[in-house]
């Protein structure tokens, strides 16, 4: 597998993705958002010195505009981690799926204070002989309206990590063939890992 | 599909295996559409024992979520701990002394042969041979006798820390004999395994050719472990994405290409002697040295940010992704287990399997509920 095509390919995409201007807009509040937070949470990390080891080069990675990123696999436990628009998230594993990687795990975050939901898509190459290729997509949606088209028609194995994450975030995977209640009981009518979820 | 459920006569009917069949190995129902003897349509129907394992992570710091990782798969319980573990070390940047490595690959791997000594037994007990589980026992027996001589419990682990393991072997000498003695005496049984079992026809009539899986459809599906390796594919994250002390020592990854339910028998078969090459290995490489990291903070708190670390559980992939939002608790734990993908394969591997074939098949996939449910 070509890794440099992979990275290209997810790069062109993400880059399509940008000058739209409405995504250019939600780029833009995300950049604020994420910058002031920055701030808030520096103080904090300093007194925490025992593990500044990372500090340095993980402030670059604060989350950002759509793009791509060559990650210390070491550090973080992926080769590459690209951020995309929600729609885009079935190009992208239309991509994954012609480099021959699999769909790992699919992870839904709660981002109450900023309104979002992020979901993290996890590939990784499993092929004989090869180092380990892992490449993380991931999207932002807004919270109120939590749509993302599914996956689970390029790889089927996407569909019960799809459901599970809807029942427990209640992220809505539009042309999903099964969202119905997985983990939870049938009759639940609640997502139990939203951050203002209340037992 | 069956050619009976193609004519124009064909009536199907619907029941439910489970919650409760034995041949489920827990709390699994599946729900079935059958035509006849034949399966038309399998559901997996999980969740009768969530207990939403990732929810807990979010409540609690990161140290008080060791105990819970052991209880998603009790039988590989130790590789959950080394995962999680491993985990919050990447993520605080912790650096582990090389002695705790290896005890920690000594403990992974005897849990290993455990696991896979324990479906050995359970698997034939499915399909109708009572003795084997009988034997397996009483070698399974004698590891977690060793594991309780090191970590003080038999099932559910939680020996691992955040920089090394929770205490150094009592007695090194005993310990090694003990381990190496159980080596030479597994090894001397597993002909008489062979011979008992894998050489018996009524098992390879029962396996050979039943439930093919391709490679291609693991990879659809996500499907790692001996599943994957049982369909030709030789992947295995311990030499793939090497981790601990794996880099140190020399096994072979056992590959079947068949991808029947007799090649998954066939790799989990030859695991058992790779891991105990492991073992014998570590036993003699075993460093000097402390076994916990001198400096690890009591309140971990990891820089804000995402954070993935996969090892090779006794099912296949076991990861965690953790969200850091550099406070002392998570701000997201995900869990990704193996068999929750390696079953998920089941619906559409089943279709116009016999139900008897089906249960066969379902058990070669080494299914472990309380670890698909989390």
């Amino acid at each position: 597998m070509d890794r440099a095509q992979v990275q290209k390919e997810l790069e062109a995409l993400a880059a399509e993705g940008k000058p739209a201007p409405v995504p250019e807009e939600k780029v833009e509040v995300e950049k604020e958002e994420q910058a002031s937070e920055q701030e808030e949470t520096a103080p904090e990390e300093e007194q925490g010195k025992d593990k500044n080891k990372k500090k340095g080069e993980e402030e670059e990675e604060k989350p950002r505009e759509n793009g791509v990123l060559v990650l210390d696999h070491r550090a973080r436990g992926a080769h590459l981690d690209a951020q995309l628009n929600g729609d885009q998230v079935v190009a992208a594993a239309e991509i994954m799926r012609r480099a021959g990687l699999s769909v790992e795990a699919v992870t839904g975050v709660d981002w109450l204070k900023e309104n979002k939901f992020e979901v993290i898509y996890d590939y990784a190459l499993y092929i004989a002989g090869e180092d380990l290729y892992r490449v993380v997509v991931r999207a932002l949606i807004d919270r109120d309206n939590p749509d993302i088209p599914t996956i689970s028609g390029v790889f089927s194995g996407a569909n019960w990590h799809e459901r599970e994450t809807w029942d427990l975030l209640g992220i809505n995977f539009t042309g999903h063939p099964q969202l119905t209640r997985f983990l939870l009981p049938e009759d639940a009518d609640f997502h139990p890992l939203r951050k203002d979820f209340k037992p | 599909m069956s050619r009976l459920a193609q004519s124009q006569y064909h009536e199907t009917f619907d029941i439910n295996l489970g919650p409760q069949h034995p041949a489920t190995h827990g709390v699994l129902r599946v729900k079935l559409t059958m035509d006849g003897e034949y399966i038309v349509k399998a559901e997996p129907v999980l969740g009768y024992i969530h207990r939403m394992h990732e929810k807990m992570g979010e409540n609690r710091t990161w140290a008080k979520f060791l105990p819970n990782p052991s209880r998603m798969d009790y039988l590989s319980a130790m590789s959950y701990n080394h995962g999680h573990v491993a985990l919050v070390e990447r993520a605080a940047g912790i650096e582990v002394p090389e002695r705790a490595e290896y005890l920690r690959v000594i403990m992974v791997e005897l849990n290993r042969v455990q696991s896979h000594l324990l479906w050995f037994g359970a698997f034939l007990l499915d399909l109708g041979g009572f003795t084997p589980l009988l034997y397996a026992f009483d070698d399974r027996e004698r590891i977690l006798d060793l594991l309780e001589s090191v970590t003080g419990s038999r099932l559910t682990y939680c020996y691992f820390r955040f920089g090394g393991v929770y205490n150094d072997l009592d007695d090194e000498e005993s310990f090694k004999t003990g381990t190496k003695e159980f080596i030479a005496r597994l090894r001397s049984r597993m002909p008489m395994y062979h011979n008992l079992v894998t050489k018996n026809i009524i098992l390879r009539k029962r396996l050979e050719g039943i439930g093919p899986v391709s490679a291609d459809m693991c990879r659809r599906y996500g499907a790692t472990g001996p599943v994957l390796r049982g369909s030709g594919v030789q992947f295995d994250i311990r030499k793939n994405e090497p981790y601990s002390a794996y880099p140190d020592f020399d096994f072979d990854i056992p590959v079947y290409e068949e991808g029947d339910s007799m090649a998954r028998y066939m790799v989990r078969m030859d695991e058992i002697e790779q891991s105990m090459r492991i073992i014998e290995q570590a036993l003699d490489k075993l460093p000097e040295g402390p076994v916990k990291a001198e400096k690890v903070p009591k309140m971990i708190k990891p820089p804000k940010n995402d954070y993935y670390f996969a090892v090779e559980a006794a099912r296949g992939t076991f990861s965690l992704r953790a969200v850091s939002d550099g406070t002392n608790t998570p701000y997201r734990l995900k869990i990704r287990s193996p068999t929750y993908s390696n079953l998920s394969l089941f619906e559409e591997a089943s279709k116009g399997m016999l139900l008897a074939d089906a249960l066969a098949f379902m058990g070669s996939l080494d299914l472990v509920i309380p670890e698909i449910d989390r």
